[in-house]
C-alpha cells in the first residue's frame, strides 16, 4: 500500500507530534466548511478510480472528524491506517491506535460522549469482540460512525469476505447501512455522520461493506473536491447532552435503572428501549433526503424480484441485465441500502405483485432472507426463496443467481 | 462556564430546592474547599445508598473535596459499589460497560481536548479492584502505556462487594471468599509495581485514615494528570460487609491494615514533581530528596 511502502523505521527516534489542528498553510487548513446539502448534491464531482478503503479515506477527509481510533484487522486495517495519514496531514484532529476492539469501541464511546465527531472501523472478529460495547452505544445515544468491512467470524479462522456478522448487529439499536460498492461506501460514510448527529436521531451509524470485494477492489467513485468539509458536530443540539461538564449531566447516567427499585427499573428501561427504536425509525426521513431512500428499485412491476444488499446487489444487477438481454426476461431488483431502519413498508409496496422473491446473500445464515420474510409476512403471497447463498469467501456468479431465477434452464457456473 | 450553567435563573430561584440552592451558593465549584471545612459547605456527594460504616463512601467524599476543579471534571466508573455513590455526585458521571473505564476515559479525555483547547477538563476514573485489576486490566495498562492524561483511582476493597463477595485479583492470598472456598490461591496483584513499570507519572497508595492526606493526594494526582501523564491512586476502602468488620471498627481496621501492609506511599516522576512545585511552591520547604523518587511512610 502506498502509505506504508518504504517507511523508514528508526528505533529510538524522537516521536513527531502531529499538530492537533491543521498547521497554517497546509491543504487541510484551507478546507472550507460547507453544508451537507452542498457537499452531497451541489458540489462538482470528479471521477476517481479507487479502492473501497480509499473511498472511505476520501469520505473521512471531507467529514470534519475530530477523533478517530483505530485497531488493525484484515480487511479493515488499510482504511484506518489511511485515516492515520489524514491525521498526520491535519484533516483529523486526534487519532490513536487502541489496545483491542473492546477498548476501541469503549474509547470511541467516550470520544462521542465528549461531544467530538468520532469514527472507528472494524471487521468480523473485531466487531464480535467489541459487540458488548457496540450494543450499548444506542442506549447511550452516542452519535458516531462505525465502518465495518465484513469478513468471516466463525471457526475455522479465515479472513475471507462473508457478512454473517451483520446478523448479530441487526437487533442492537444501531442504524446500519450496507454499501454495494466503492461509490456507496464513500457516500454512505459521509452521510452517516450527518444522519447520526441529527437531534431526533442521536444514534450511532454503522456503514457495512463486504470485505475485499469492495475494500480491496477499485471502482469508479465520483468525488467532490477535497478542499471542502462538512459542518462540525454540534453536541448541544442532540438528544443527550455531551458529558463535558458544560451541561447538566443526562439523568440516565446519574440514575441508572440498575440503581432503582425493580419496578422503576422496568419502566425506565422499557421506555428507553422504545425510544431508541423510535429514533432508529426517525432516521428514515434523513435517509430518504440524503441517500435517496432506504431502497433502490429496478423493474418494480416484475413477477420475480431479487432483494439484496451489499455486493450481492452488484451481482444481482448483472444477473438482471443478462436475463433481460440474453433471455428477454424482466427481473426486478430491490437494493436494500438501510438494514436498520429496515425498509418494511417499501418492500411491502414493491413486492405486492411479486410471485417469486430471491434473496442472494454472502453468508451462511441468511439473515436478509429472514428479514424479508418478516417484513412480507401477511403482505405477500410470493414464494420467498432462501438464496442463492455463498459464504466463506466464495464469489457469487451471476449464473448462480440466474439458475435460481430460472430453475428449468441450465446455467454453467 | 460550567459553573454558570449550574447557576439558577433569577426568575426560577424561588422554585429551586434548598439542596440545589446550597450547591450553587455553598458548593465547592470555583472555590476549592478544605477537608477541615467539612460541615460548612455543600459537598459534591451527600446522600447515597452505601452500607452503614462503608470506608469507601468516606474515601469518595474526601476525593470530591480533593478535586481541584469539580466544575470541569468528568467521572468515569463501572459496575461495583463505588458507582452507587458516584452516580449521586453533582458531577457528570459516565457509567459504562464492565471493565471499560480506562478505554472510555482515553477517548473522552482526547475528545474533550479537541473541543476545549484553553480549558482543562479533568477526567477521573473511579472503579473497584475487580473493575480495574481484573476485567478492566488491559484497558488500565494500555492507558498507562499510552500516557493518557487522566487519573485512575482504585477503590480497593479486595473483593467483589457489589456481586456479593467474590475473590478478586486484589484479594489477599488465603482469604476465604465466594469463588475461593479454599482460600485465594495466589498473591494480591501488584498494581503499584505495574504502574511503576508503565512509568505512571504519579502513583499513590493510601487509606482513608488521614482525610487531609486523601484530599491532597487526589489533588496532586488530578493536577499531574492534567499536564504530565497518567496518575494512579490505589486506596484501601474496606468492605465491612464481606470481611465482617463491625461497623464501629471500620477505621480501626483501616489503621491496622495501613500499619501492616498498606502504608501511605507516593511515587512521583521528576517531571511531575517539578510541575507541582511550579504551580504550588511548597509552603513549608522540606528537605529535597536528591534521587529517591519514593517517599514511603507507614502512618
Amino acid at each position: 500500500m502506498a502509505d506504508s511502502a518504504g517507511v523508514e523505521v528508526k528505533p529510538g527516534a524522537t516521536v513527531q507530534a502531529p499538530p492537533q489542528a491543521a498547521s497554517a498553510g497546509s491543504e487541510a487548513s484551507r478546507q472550507r466548511v460547507v453544508s451537507p446539502e452542498y457537499m452531497f448534491f451541489e458540489a462538482p464531482r470528479e471521477r476517481a478510480f479507487i479502492t473501497g478503503s480509499e473511498a472511505a479515506k476520501e469520505a473521512i477527509r471531507r467529514a470534519n472528524v475530530d477523533i478517530a481510533i483505530s485497531y488493525p484487522i484484515t480487511p479493515q486495517s488499510e482504511t484506518m491506517q489511511q485515516v492515520g495519514a489524514l491525521w498526520a496531514e491535519g484533516y483529523v484532529k486526534e487519532y490513536y491506535r487502541g489496545e483491542e476492539e473492546f477498548g476501541v469501541m469503549s474509547a470511541i464511546a467516550g470520544a462521542s460522549r465528549s461531544g467530538a465527531r468520532s469514527l472507528t472501523a472494524t471487521a468480523g472478529p473485531g466487531l464480535m469482540r467489541g459487540m458488548e460495547v457496540v450494543a450499548s452505544w444506542p442506549g447511550g445515544r452516542m452519535p458516531l460512525v462505525l465502518l465495518i468491512m465484513c469478513r468471516v467470524i466463525n471457526a475455522p479462522l479465515s479472513i475471507q469476505p462473508d457478512n454473517a456478522e451483520l446478523a448479530y448487529l441487526l437487533n442492537s439499536g444501531n442504524i446500519i447501512f450496507h454499501a454495494e460498492n466503492q461509490q456507496d461506501f464513500f457516500d454512505y460514510s459521509l452521510k452517516a455522520f450527518i444522519i447520526s448527529e441529527k437531534p431526533e436521531v442521536t444514534l450511532p451509524v454503522a456503514v457495512a461493506v463486504d470485505g475485499f470485494f469492495v475494500t480491496h477492489a477499485r471502482g469508479y467513485v465520483m468525488l467532490p473536491p477535497s478542499d471542502i468539509k462538512l459542518t462540525p458536530r454540534d453536541p448541544y443540539h442532540e438528544a443527550i447532552p455531551a458529558m463535558d461538564n458544560e451541561n447538566p449531566p443526562a439523568r440516565i447516567s446519574r440514575d441508572a435503572p440498575i440503581q432503582k427499585s425493580n419496578f422503576i427499573s422496568y419502566h425506565v428501561h422499557a421506555s428507553w428501549q422504545q425510544e431508541v427504536w423510535a429514533a432508529v425509525e426517525r432516521s428514515r426521513k434523513y435517509i430518504d433526503k440524503y441517500m435517496g431512500g432506504l431502497v433502490e428499485i429496478v423493474n418494480p412491476d416484475a413477477e420475480t424480484i431479487i432483494v439484496a444488499s451489499g455486493s450481492a446487489v452488484s451481482q444481482s444487477r448483472e444477473a438482471v441485465r443478462q436475463a433481460e438481454e440474453d433471455l428477454g426476461e424482466r427481473i426486478g431488483l430491490i437494493k436494500v441500502r438501510s438494514l436498520r431502519p429496515f425498509p418494511t413498508r417499501e418492500l411491502r409496496e414493491a413486492c405486492k405483485n411479486a410471485k417469486r422473491i430471491l434473496v442472494p446473500e454472502f453468508n451462511c445464515v441468511g439473515w436478509l432472507h429472514r428479514e424479508v420474510c418478516t417484513a412480507l409476512y401477511g403482505y405477500s403471497n410470493a414464494e420467498i426463496i432462501p438464496g442463492p447463498r455463498v459464504f466463506g469467501g466464495i464469489s457469487l456468479p451471476t449464473e448462480m443467481i440466474l439458475q435460481y431465477i430460472f430453475p428449468d434452464k441450465k446455467f454453467a457456473f | 462556564m460550567s459553573f454558570d450553567n449550574l447557576k439558577m435563573s433569577p426568575a426560577l430561584e424561588k422554585y429551586m430546592t434548598k439542596e440545589y440552592r446550597d450547591l450553587v451558593e455553598r458548593g465547592p465549584y470555583g472555590k476549592p474547599k478544605k477537608v477541615s471545612e467539612m460541615g460548612t459547605f455543600k459537598e459534591i456527594l451527600e446522600e447515597h445508598p452505601m452500607c452503614a460504616g462503608c470506608a469507601m463512601t468516606l474515601f469518595i467524599r474526601l476525593t470530591m473535596i480533593g478535586l481541584p476543579n469539580p466544575e470541569h471534571t468528568i467521572l468515569v466508573g463501572t459496575a461495583g459499589c463505588g458507582r452507587l455513590a458516584l452516580t449521586q455526585t453533582s458531577i457528570p458521571f459516565i457509567y459504562g460497560n464492565y471493565g471499560d473505564t480506562n478505554a472510555v476515559a482515553s477517548g473522552l479525555k482526547r475528545g474533550l481536548a479537541t473541543r476545549f483547547a484553553d480549558q482543562p477538563k479533568d477526567v477521573v476514573v473511579m472503579a473497584g479492584d475487580g473493575g480495574l485489576a481484573d476485567i478492566g486490566f488491559s484497558a488500565v495498562m494500555h492507558s498507562w502505556f499510552r500516557k493518557e492524561k487522566f487519573t485512575t483511582i482504585m477503590l480497593d476493597n479486595e473483593v467483589y462487594g457489589n456481586t456479593g463477595g467474590q475473590e478478586s485479583g486484589m484479594t489477599e492470598r488465603g482469604a476465604i471468599l465466594k469463588m475461593a472456598p479454599k482460600g485465594k490461591q495466589f498473591e494480591k496483584m501488584d498494581m503499584i509495581g505495574l504502574a511503576k513499570t508503565a512509568n505512571v507519572a504519579y502513583i499513590a497508595r493510601v487509606t482513608p485514615t488521614n482525610p487531609t492526606r486523601v484530599a491532597s493526594t487526589i489533588r496532586k494526582a488530578v493536577l499531574i494528570a492534567r499536564e504530565i501523564g497518567p496518575t494512579f491512586i490505589q486506596a484501601y476502602t474496606s468492605c465491612n460487609i464481606e470481611y465482617a468488620i463491625p461497623t464501629p471498627k471500620v477505621m480501626d481496621d483501616a489503621k491496622e491494615v495501613e500499619t501492616a501492609r498498606y502504608g501511605f506511599m507516593e511515587i512521583m516522576s521528576d517531571e511531575a514533581r517539578e510541575y507541582l512545585e511550579s504551580i504550588e511552591p511548597a509552603k513549608k520547604p522540606k528537605a529535597k530528596k536528591s534521587e529517591s523518587e519514593e517517599a514511603v511512610t507507614a502512618n
